[in-house]
């Protein structure tokens, strides 16, 4: 028996399910009842119901590709902060040899890096590398936070969201997972990017946000 | 001679009380989700002249290493009222009193929470009373669980609070702060509304055991009703 329909808003405890159904991501089972454990937006996938959280903190994952800022510099490493209730940490060996010197002159504290998870442990401890292609230090440009669970609405099927805005400001972007987005191109057009991404973050749950967001580029686009 | 039909009795016993309600009728409630930019979750509540606000950073990392804990995330709560809260100018500064409401709120909210998601983080809570008119404990569980959900941290239910007593010799429902002086008993209850499970349980004044189930009834029914308004809150700020 099902209680919610697909795309209906719930809020934590809200029964979903009772039987004959599957708990996914977003729920749990209790005494055959499948509950919402988020405030998020219902899926129903094959008697699999899941919750999309409209809003989460980024758990670090193998794999990714996130936006980080030097918060701290150590003997041997540097600290980042990566949007997340859990900092990483670059160690110097990603970045030179065997000597460990002068870790200040390669990136100081305040500097944004685009980095790959390399691995997280049991306790959370999480390991940055620079190791891939387009890594590195950005220079300039302005940063951009969204909730981590949007970062799909906003790249949209095969990119197109995103490409549609790189397109429309012609400005550099570049999205990390932990949901920090940078943004580099003329001032103007920066801050129109950032708008729509802001704005595709407050409506990531509505239906028919690329049309809209495609008539403020082109409007503001216009005007400018 | 005055007879008292059972008719008129029943129209005496449930006769309105000084401010004008039903012994089991809450004060007028508004609760309004995500009202501050840079709390990660947050929430107003009006319950009758009580303003409270609520807001929760976090998950985030525990900066004092020793409250760590290597499998769960620990919740830190802090309960709050402003020198303006109430008619004579309070002292500002935690006392006594705003102490133990922190720790009972904490404790109150934490068997709601899924807290072992986020292992070696805190969750900071704080719950600052703008205007106090009675049953602000309450009105502040009600308005952190909120807040929490409002933050996105993934929980089991929603933590409601509302408070039960006596006055002049009937028990009611959610205590004003005149009741609450001249009442015989004051008994805030909080608990978990899918399971009914209580979180938290106080009782200052006396009550004889069937007034004590009695009460205990009565607050649930009250919390109940305003967990069906926390929601409304929560889904009202998607457009729903």
């Amino acid at each position: 028996m099902i209680l919610v329909k697909d795309k209906d808003i719930v809020v934590p405890g809200e029964v979903l399910a009772k039987n004959d159904y599957y708990p996914g991501r977003g729920t749990f089972k209790e005494d055959n009842k499948i509950c919402s454990s988020h405030i998020g937006l219902v899926s129903i996938r094959n008697k699999q119901i899941s919750v999309i959280p409209l809003v989460s903190k980024y758990i670090p994952k193998r794999g990714d590709v996130v936006i980080g800022e030097i918060t701290d510099i150590r003997f041997s490493m540097w600290g980042l902060d990566i949007n997340s209730p859990y900092s990483g940490f670059l160690p110097a060996s990603e970045v030179f040899g065997k000597e460990k010197r002068g870790l200040e002159n390669i990136f100081n504290i305040g500097d944004v890096l685009f980095l790959k998870v390399v691995d997280v442990n049991e306790v959370k401890k999480v390991k940055l590398g620079l190791k891939g292609r387009g890594l590195g230090k950005f220079k300039g440009g302005v940063l951009v936070y969204i909730t981590p669970s949007k970062v799909p609405r906003l790249i949209g099927k095969r990119g197109s969201m995103i490409n549609m805005i790189k397109e429309k400001t012609r400005c550099n972007i570049v999205v990390g997972q932990n949901g920090v987005v940078w943004v580099k191109g003329d001032p103007e057009m920066e801050k129109v990017a950032r708008e729509v991404i802001l704005m595709i973050d407050r409506e990531a749950h509505t239906s028919g946000l690329t049309n809209r967001v495609r008539y403020t580029l082109t409007g503001t686009y216009k005007e400018g | 001679m005055i007879i008292i039909t059972p008719d008129e009795f029943k129209r005496v016993s449930q006769a309105t009380r000084e401010d004008g309600r039903a012994p089991d009728e809450i004060r007028p409630l508004k609760i309004e989700a995500g009202i501050l930019e840079r709390a990660d979750g947050s929430s107003y509540l009006e319950l009758g002249d009580n303003k409270i606000l609520a807001a929760v950073y976090g998950p985030r990392e525990a900066q004092i290493k020793r409250l760590q804990r290597p499998d769960r995330a620990v919740i830190r709560c802090r309960y709050n009222m402003a020198p303006f809260s109430v008619k004579e100018r309070k002292r500002p500064g935690p006392d006594r009193r705003s102490v133990e409401i922190s720790k009972i709120t904490a404790e109150a909210l934490r068997p709601a929470l899924i807290l072992e998601r986020f292992p070696r983080s805190v969750i900071d809570v704080f719950i600052e009373v703008l205007e106090a008119e009675g049953g602000t404990r309450c009105a502040g569980i009600t308005a952190a669980s909120v807040a929490l959900a409002d933050a996105g941290m993934p929980m089991k239910d929603m933590v409601v609070a509302c408070a039960a007593g006596k006055v002049n010799g009937r028990i009611v429902l959610d205590l004003s702060e005149e009741e609450d002086k001249r009442g015989e008993a004051d008994m805030p209850v909080a608990i978990l509304p899918r399971k009914k499970e209580i979180t938290l349980l106080q009782s200052d004044g006396n009550l004889t055991q069937e007034e004590f189930k009695e009460a205990l009834d009565l607050a649930i029914k009250g919390c109940l009703k305003i967990n069906k308004i926390q929601k409304e809150a929560l889904k009202k700020k998607y457009g729903e």
